[in-house]
């Protein structure tokens, strides 16, 4: 960026990215309801750890990522293997099904699920809620761990797996101590993408919870629609602060990884 | 690792969370209350085709504002030095990660009468509504959509080799030629890829124009207030959404792919 004119233009975009999540942060030290500034105050953090719901809540969102996100890279990891061996055309069908709920709008895979969930409770006597939901989140990350973990396939060399077998490996040695080693960037990463698509997801989860379950961006909505309340702001000046600090401790991880490769 | 087995949970997964419900849908669409056949959904779903025009029209003025804003920004970002550009992304990406319904309630704040932007306005002596248009509704899916379109486009001109750019330099092009001839047409798998990953959301979304945009409504919103009370005129609008996202990915494919021919 050399040039004058792209630097300020580039200022400016950050500006706008930026500008309103600074707004929000600032106004949950606003000792008022109203965009008028009534002097600095900490009410809404209090009011935010006090309030059982939204804990509950966020108690709820953290189990449902990590089962969700866990559960999915298994299934996931086992899937891309399995798929890799299919051949052409019903490797790609299968492929395109699997793909179906990254492609498909998110409302299209809630309501439809919606509609599942509903019809199997009436026929087996249960309600939506936590299990409905934990199923619905693991339904949208395995293709998001299929999509991360087939490419590791397609560059793994065969011949690591029967070299291990040859040097006397059981074929169960042979996968858990070569074959997944080769995977592990790719499985990591669909885990990871796996957990923050879990952590965030709004519309599945609305359509899924049945009438009790809440998870914290559910509880974010009945919180901020249709009305102002300054504890989401307060909210989001904290998940602000937990973003930021898995980006620095990430960032720092990588470069140090990248420094002791450089020896 | 030739064994296909492993692919066997996921495969009657998909079944069970994939087809099945997508086939429900399809299935309410085309029956009445009582489960007959029926294309009564479909002419109850007509009522709402100027709102589905209308977000078509959002998601289109969207996607062509995320374009031309993201465009000169991801190419000043692809010549900066390797480093800078990772840090650049990273802080691009960091509002990404803020849940989506406060990142909207955060221009609810703004945006609102007797907010910052208003108050603003009023010192010029200019007395307009800034919220509960499509303005409003524009900007919050410009706001929720870019870094979608800026990270794209900059994965595909950070490939683009330098001394393509010099070699047409030397050759004599203008710096209007450098950018029609070679930058342009090295760019188009970036752009398809941004529109698509904007548009579609942009056009599905619910709850945006809920916040922002009064009581003009989005066919998301839509899905999600019919699907209240009458699932089978909900699976019907569902169903034209579905066939048509799927036409414009096919759209954006085959452009893709005459590109790739022409290039």
């Amino acid at each position: 960026m050399k040039k004058l004119s792209s630097k300020i233009y580039f200022i400016i975009i950050m500006a706008f990215l930026y500008l309103p999540i600074i707004y929000l942060i600032a106004y949950s030290f606003n000792d008022g309801k109203t965009s008028v500034w009534k002097g600095f105050t900490l009410k809404w953090y209090t009011a935010l750890f006090n309030d059982a719901q939204i804990m509950n809540s966020l108690y709820n969102t953290l189990i449902i990522a990590v089962l969700a996100s866990v559960i999915a890279t298994v299934l996931g990891t086992a899937a891309a293997i399995g798929i890799y061996n299919f051949k052409g055309g019903v490797r790609s069908a299968i492929q395109n099904v699997s793909n179906i709920p990254i492609i498909n709008p998110e409302i299209v895979t809630g309501v439809s699920l919606m509609l599942l969930f509903t019809f199997a409770g009436v026929m087996m006597g249960f309600e939506m809620g936590f299990w409905t939901v934990l199923l619905a989140h693991i339904g949208f990350c395995t293709p998001y761990v299929i999509l991360n973990v087939t490419p590791r396939i397609r560059q793994m060399d065969p011949a690591l797996y029967e070299a291990a077998l040859d040097l006397g490996c059981s074929p169960a040695q042979a996968f858990f101590k070569v074959v997944l080693h080769e995977l592990m960037p790719g499985i990591f990463s669909g885990f990871l993408i796996s957990f923050t698509y879990s952590l965030d997801d709004f519309v599945i989860t609305y359509f899924t919870r049945g009438s009790r379950f809440q998870t914290l961006p559910v509880q974010i909505y009945t919180m901020t629609h249709q009305r102002i309340n300054p504890k989401a702001n307060a909210l989001s000046a904290l998940l602000f602060i937990v973003i930021i600090g898995i980006l620095i401790i990430s960032n720092f991880a990588s470069r140090r990884k990248s420094k002791e490769a450089a020896r | 690792m030739k064994s296909k087995r492993p692919a066997i949970p996921y495969l009657g997964w998909m079944l069970v969370f994939t087809i099945v419900p997508l086939l429900m849908v399809v299935y309410f669409a085309f029956t009445d209350d009582r489960g007959r056949f029926s294309l009564e959904p479909f002419k109850n779903a007509s009522v709402y085709s100027e709102v589905f025009l209308y977000s078509l029209g959002i998601a289109l003025i969207s996607t062509v504002i995320c374009l031309v804003l993201a465009y000169p920004l991801a190419y000043s970002i692809s010549r900066c030095s390797e480093r800078s550009q990772s840090m650049i992304i990273m802080f691009l990406m960091v509002p990404m990660w803020m849940n989506f319904l406060l990142r909207i309630y955060a221009w609810v704040l703004i945006l609102q009468n007797y907010g910052p932007l208003d108050m603003i306005l009023n010192l010029f002596g200019i007395d307009v509504t800034l919220i509960g248009n499509s303005g409003a509704v524009i900007v919050g899916m410009v706001y929720e959509f870019l870094p979608f379109m800026i990270l794209p486009l900059h994965a595909v001109m950070s490939k683009i080799d330098p001394s393509l750019i010099e070699a047409a330099q030397d050759l004599g092009c203008s710096g209007f030629y450098v950018f029609t001839k070679v930058i342009f047409p090295l760019s188009v798998p970036g752009i398809i890829s941004g529109v698509t990953m904007v548009f579609v959301p942009t056009a599905s979304t619910f709850l945006v124009a809920q916040y922002l945009g009064g009581t003009q409504f989005m066919i998301g919103d839509v899905i999600e207030r019919v699907f209240q009370s009458d699932h089978n005129t909900g699976s019907a609008i569902a169903v034209v959404l579905m066939i048509v996202i799927l036409g414009f990915l096919v759209f954006m494919n085959r452009f893709g792919d005459k590109e790739a021919v022409n290039g």
